[in-house]
This record gives structure tokens, C-alpha cells and sequence, in this order.
């Protein structure tokens, strides 16, 4: 799960680590307001968006007094920012973050991630700030430091310190680099993290350490003892069909194709995906329904599916193990009466309850196209749809 | 021989008394395997399915001598219940829960270092040793024994792949699901190290995913110490980068962890990698002939 700069600074605020000092805003009246609160010399108005690149798209500027605040605000809400990662369509600024500007000395990585290989949260820092970090790594991976961190007694102060050093931040901004770095570490474990990037981490004239921007993102497994960070989730910025599948735990995808997918198994509906491409179709979604769904979660997947209008057609892929096979086919059954579905589908069911499974298909008298393996359920989806 | 697990494998079932727990220990005992306990804090004294309830795994293990576990225990608790299962000193921890918060396995890695017990998952279908021994939730009929071993990330790729196997008549010596999240206790190089020294397998087959590295580092190890044939398959060629696949580690990000990139790796090294998922088998049993192993795993 993702969320807002702003979210993200005053979660960092709780923990003590350093941000500027900042208020969101929804209308441009309420940006000017917010500018005056703070009463900083320079102000920075930044559109909140979940994606980076804003700066380079406009959705970032400094205001000088409160006429440049109304004039940008006025600018950024509402207008339409296409960034490297929001995609071609781009993404609706809806809320500012007003923001006092501060002395920028020099610019620096700081960021944390799960390292897979050693099973560890791995503090990585570079003295190449407001860089991708993935640019860093390919171009100049020598300026890039790292620190393996054991879950038992965390981010120690020396690895800290020497993550500081090793990207060169003053001696006398080394304190509260390290410092700064703890309070993350903290932040990350506490809240389930799986990204805490700061990119740039500042020093200031004042020797000062901060978090310019914040980007956190949180491990979807762990939200059930995150209530707070829940509800920091804005749906604005997520595919509605995404949302509505979440509310059933079905991990849903939208794609660009047109065929519908509805597999059990996230391993084997990506498969199903690649046999599609495969055969010459396209797939409109990656749909796994998961190990424990039910008739209802069946029907759901069923709705969301078709509510793409782009879908022309749709294969149901189900290898049961802890899954049924007679469940997916009732669910299947019901679903189709329910929304009346007139499009081709192609079912090809195998695994526990097969037999009731198919069954149930047979007997239901619905227009269902029965598949041997998933090559041949591909080919025929892909025909049914041309 | 087989890997892992074989007809004398004791097996408790952790969480026994949910719904998802008691449907597979029914489908497990009717496969044969020697279910001998099963643990839920408060029903101890209990039974179900024949099999007796025990308030913790040191007591389960001490009652019934059991060497192995398996885990359907709830996310938020099963991070909890694998550390139990290390702490009696089981040989095999098997967990089946997905959706575990990544932070949690930090933890239980940690906490694992140099204790005995080997964890397989989660998020994982488990292993079984065709007709001796099926610990998890894949369906047992699919299987044949026989010569083949099989490990894989994903679950239902497994039993693709398995299906495929038997209906050739080729079988397998023991299919491992090491789980489709980014950490976890068994991983690719553990697997194929077990199949390299085990005597009943002459072949084998690798299922992976986009997201991570483990693809590329194991066919560096088959490179450098396999003894015998590893055909591949990588799922999610077609996934968009920057979204997760549904499984927590299935994910392209900062480039990293495409499955165009694991199938040149896995080519340079020697692992023929099947074009679709429909023809794992197929690829599978040319490499058989081409080293003249296929009447020696043709079982039936």
C-alpha cells in the first residue's frame, strides 16, 4: 500500500525524525491559508500524488509570497501530471502539500528495503541525492553504501554513523544524520514498511538533517495491525476494479487486453497470462482468487471481470489443491445467472473435486466451453474472441 | 530414498482444528501419511479425524514422537507457530499460510540460525514423496512415483507441471513448493542440492517467477555442481513491472527480477526453459532422452 508524501512526513513527525514543517491542503484557499500559518520566507507548493517525477512534470514550485502560493495552487489543483511512473494517462492532483522551504546544503539517498537474498532490512545510502537511486546503482554502484541489519537488535548507531561518514555528510551534521537514520529504521519495523525512501535527505545551512520527500510504502500483510496507516489510504489513487477486489482478497490486476482471467494460484495466473500472449491474445487482468475463496468471492471475481469493458471473453483456468473445483464451478454457475453473462467462457477445471466440478458445469445447461489443459483452454479463448 | 520426506515421516498438523486444517488432514491421512498429532492451544485432550489434539508442539512431540509439522495456523500467529515447531526440534517445518507479514520472517529466519529444524514456506503447497508421504494441500492423485524431482515457487505451477509429468508416465521422486514470498526457509540451491544426492532422482524440474534473484543464483549452483539434467520454467514474461503478482515476491522492480533476464541466466548455465507453461513436461522429457534417461524414468 501506498500514501502521500504529507502521510508519510507526519509519520516520520511522530517518530521524531526530522521534516519540514508542513500542512495539506484540498482547495487553493486553504493552500493560501496554510502558507500564512507557517509564515516561512519561502514556501513550497507541492502536488501529492502517488508517484514520483513530480517535479520534472510541474507539480512542484516555490512561492515567494502568498500571491505566488494562490497563483501555483491554483496551477497544480486539478491539473493532470504525467510522470515516468503515473503512465500515459497521468494522475489528477486533488491535494497540495504547502511546505515551509528550507537552506539546502547538500542533497543525499537514505532508504531502506527488504534485501532477499541475506533475509534482512538493508539501510542503503548515497551521497548522489534527488537521483533515482536505481540510475545510481546502474551508472556509479561504488556510491552506494549498505548496512545489513539484524532484526534482533536493529539499526545500531555505529552502522548508522558509518553509512554517514561513507556518504561523506559533514561532521557536524553526522549526529543528526545518524539520528535521523535510527528514527527510519524505527518507522520502517514498527509501521511494516516494505519501502522507507528519502530521496533527498538534506543537510541545511544550520547543520540541520531532513527529509525533503518521504516515500513509504507498506507491506499489504501486515495492515490488519496497522488501522492507522489504513486509513491513511486514498482511493483516488488506486484502479477502482483494484479496489473493489481488494474488499473480497482477491489480488486483482488490471491489464491493457481483452480477455478476462480468473485463475487460482498467483503463480499460475500469471501463466495463464504468458499462454494467452502466448497464442496471440491478450489478457485484460492477472485474477487470483486465492486458496480460500468462496462461492461469493467466485461470484465477485466474476463481476469485477466484466465491469472492464474491454473484456470480450473469459477464461477460467482452476488447478484445485486447497481450492475446490466444485466450489469454482458453483461460483462460476451462480455468477453467470446472476449478471446474465452473454460472453464467450472457457473453463477448463482440474485437481481436488474435479469430478464435482465438472458436474455441476454439465448440469447447469449454461453455454460453457470445456477445456482439456491450459494451451488448449488459450487457443480457445483466443478464437472465441477474434 | 526421496527428499525430505518418506513413509516413516511423523507429522504433526498445526492449527488442526480450522476448517482449511481438518479438510487437508483428512485428505492427507487418506493418502497414507502418518498424521500423528495435531496442535491447537486449548483443545488439548481432544481428537478429530482420529488424531489426537495437544495443547503445544513440545507436548505433541513428546507424546508421539513426531519429526515433522505442518503449519495452517492463521498469518497473524503463524510466524509464532514456526518458531514453536524450531523450538521442539522438529526436522521439518512445513507451512502452508500465506500473507505473513515480511517483518515476522526477518524474525523467524533469524531466530532459526543454527537450530535443526528445516522450514519449507510459507505461502507454499508443501512436499510430497509420491505415494509415501504428501505433506500440504496439493492434490494427492496427480502424483506418480518415479524419478523426477520437482521444485517450484508457485503452488498450482507445481501440479501443472506434476499433471504433465504423469500423464507421459513419467514420475517423480518428491515435488517441493518452497513458496511464493520473498522470504522464506527452503530455497532453489537447498532443493536441488537434496535431488543432486538423492539416489532415486535422475532428473529435475525448476519453476520460478518474476521478482528476486533466487532464479539466476540457482542456475549459477547447477552450473557449478549439478550432476543432472534441470529443465525450467519461468512464470510472468508477460507481467507489467512495479505491480505485485499476487504472491508477495512476484514483483519487477527497479528493473530487477524480469523473467526475460532469469531465462537468459538459466540458458547460459545449462537449464533448458520450457517456452509455455504447457509444455514443462514436453521440454522435460526431450532432455530425458537426450541423456538417455528416459526408459529409466518412464514408470508407467
Amino acid at each position: 500500500m501506498n500514501i502521500h508524501e504529507y502521510q508519510g512526513k507526519e509519520i516520520l513527525r511522530d517518530f521524531g525524525v526530522s521534516v519540514p514543517n508542513g500542512l495539506v491542503a484540498y482547495t487553493v484557499n486553504e493552500a493560501v491559508e496554510a502558507a500564512e500559518k507557517l509564515g516561512s520566507d519561502v514556501t513550497v507548493v507541492k502536488a501529492q500524488i502517488h508517484a514520483g517525477g513530480r517535479g520534472k512534470a510541474g507539480g512542484v514550485k516555490i512561492a515567494k509570497n502568498l500571491d505566488d502560493v494562490r497563483t501555483y495552487a491554483n496551477e497544480i489543483l486539478g491539473k493532470t501530471l504525467v510522470t515516468h511512473q503515473t503512465g500515459p494517462e497521468g494522475k489528477e492532483v486533488k491535494r497540495l502539500l504547502i511546505e515551509e522551504g528550507c537552506d539546502i546544503k547538500s542533497e543525499y539517498y537514505v532508504g531502506l528495503v527488504l534485501d532477499r537474498a541475506t533475509s534482512r532490512v538493508t539501510m542503503m545510502a548515497s551521497e548522489e541525492g534527488g537521483t533515482e537511486i536505481e540510475e545510481v546503482a546502474e551508472k556509479t554502484p561504488e556510491k552506494i553504501f549498505k548496512e545489513v541489519i539484524d532484526p534482533v537488535v536493529g539499526l545500531t548507531p555505529f552502522q548508522a554513523r558509518r553509512l554517514a561518514f561513507n556518504i561523506n555528510i559533514p561532521k557536524e551534521s553526522v549526529g543528526k544524520a545518524a539520528k535521523f537514520m535510527l528514527g527510519l529504521y524505527k518507522v520502517f519495523v514498527e509501521k511494516d514498511c516494505s519501502i522507507a525512501e528519502i530521496n533527498p535527505l538534506v543537510t541545511t545551512g544550520d547543520g540541520g538533517v531532513m527529509a525533503l520527500d518521504a516515500k513509504l510504502n507498506f507491506d499489504d500483510n501486515a495492515m490488519y495491525r496497522q488501522k492507522d496507516v489504513m486509513e491513511l489510504r486514498d482511493l483516488d489513487e488506486e484502479d477502482p476494479k483494484e479496489v473493489e477486489a481488494s474488499k473480497y482478497d482477491l489480488s486483482y490486476i488490471a491489464l491493457d487486453g481483452n480477455i478476462g482471467c480468473m485463475v487460482n494460484g498467483a503463480g499460475l495466473a500469471m501463466a495463464t497470462m504468458d499462454t494467452i500472449k502466448h497464442y496471440g491474445g491478450d489478457p485484460a487482468n492477472f485474477l487470483d482468487v486465492g486458496g480460500g475463496a468462496t462461492t461469493e468471492k467466485v461470484t465477485e471475481a466474476f463481476k469485477i471481470i466484466l465491469s472492464d469493458e474491454q473484456v470480450k471473453g473469459i477464461f477460467v483456468n482452476i488447478f484445485g489443491g486447497i481450492m475446490k473445483c466444485d466450489v469454482i464451478a458453483e461460483g462460476v454457475v451462480e455468477a453467470t445467472k446472476q449478471i446474465g453473462l452473454t460472453l464467450p467462457l472457457v473453463v477448463r477445471l482440474e485437481g481436488t473435486n474435479v469430478e464435482k466440478g465438472k458436474q455441476i458445469l454439465d448440469e447447469s445447461g449454461l453455454n460453457i466451453t470445456s477445456a482439456d489443459s491450459m494451451a488448449d483452454g488459450a487457443q480457445k479463448i483466443v478464437e472465441l474472441v477474434k | 530414498m526421496s527428499v525430505y520426506i518418506n513413509q516413516d515421516t511423523k507429522v504433526i498438523v498445526q492449527g488442526i482444528t480450522g476448517s482449511t486444517a481438518l479438510f487437508h488432514t483428512k485428505q492427507m491421512l487418506d493418502y497414507g501419511t502418518k498424521i500423528v498429532g495435531g496442535v491447537t492451544p486449548g483443545k488439548g485432550g481432544t481428537e478429530v479425524e482420529g488424531v489426537p489434539v495437544f495443547n503445544t508442539v513440545e507436548d505433541a512431540v513428546k507424546e508421539t514422537g513426531a519429526n515433522a509439522s505442518v503449519i495452517y495456523v492463521p498469518a497473524p500467529f503463524a510466524a509464532d507457530a514456526i518458531m514453536e515447531a524450531t523450538d521442539a526440534e522438529l526436522d521439518l517445518a512445513i507451512c502452508i499460510t500465506e500473507h505473513i507479514p515480511v517483518i515476522d520472517m526477518v524474525k523467524v529466519k533469524r531466530y532459526m540460525e543454527g537450530k535443526k529444524t528445516r522450514l519449507v514456506g510459507p505461502n507454499c503447497p508443501g512436499v510430497i514423496t509420491p505415494e509415501q508421504c504428501k505433506i500440504g494441500i496439493m492434490p494427492g492423485y496427480i502424483h506418480k512415483k518415479g524419478h523426477v524431482g520437482v521444485v517450484s515457487r508457485s503452488g498450482t505451477l507445481t501440479y501443472e507441471a506434476v499433471h504433465q509429468l504423469s500423464e507421459s508416465g513419467i514420475g517423480q521422486s518428491t515435488a517441493v513448493g518452497i513458496g511464493g514470498d520473498p522470504v522464506n526457509g527452503t530455497d532453489f540451491i537447498d532443493v536441488l542440492d537434496a535431488f543432486n544426492q538423492d539416489d532415486d532422482t535422475e532428473a529435475v524440474i525448476m519453476i520460478g517467477e518474476i521478482g528476486g534473484t533466487a532464479e539466476e543464483e540457482a542456475a549459477e549452483w547447477v552450473k557449478a555442481n549439478m550432476k543432472k539434467p534441470v529443465v525450467g520454467f519461468i512464470g510472468g514474461r508477460t507481467a507489467p513491472p512495479g505491480k505485485r503478482m499476487g504472491h508477495a515476491g512476484a514483483i519487477i522492480s527497479g528493473g530487477k527480477g524480469t523473467a526475460d533476464e532469469k531465462i537468459r541466466v538459466m540458458n547460459e548455465c545449462g537449464i533448458k526453459v520450457a517456452e509455455t507453461p504447457s509444455v514443462m513436461g514436453e521440454t522435460l522429457i526431450e532432455v530425458l532422452k537426450d541423456n538417455n534417461l528416459f526408459d529409466k524414468c518412464k514408470t508407467h
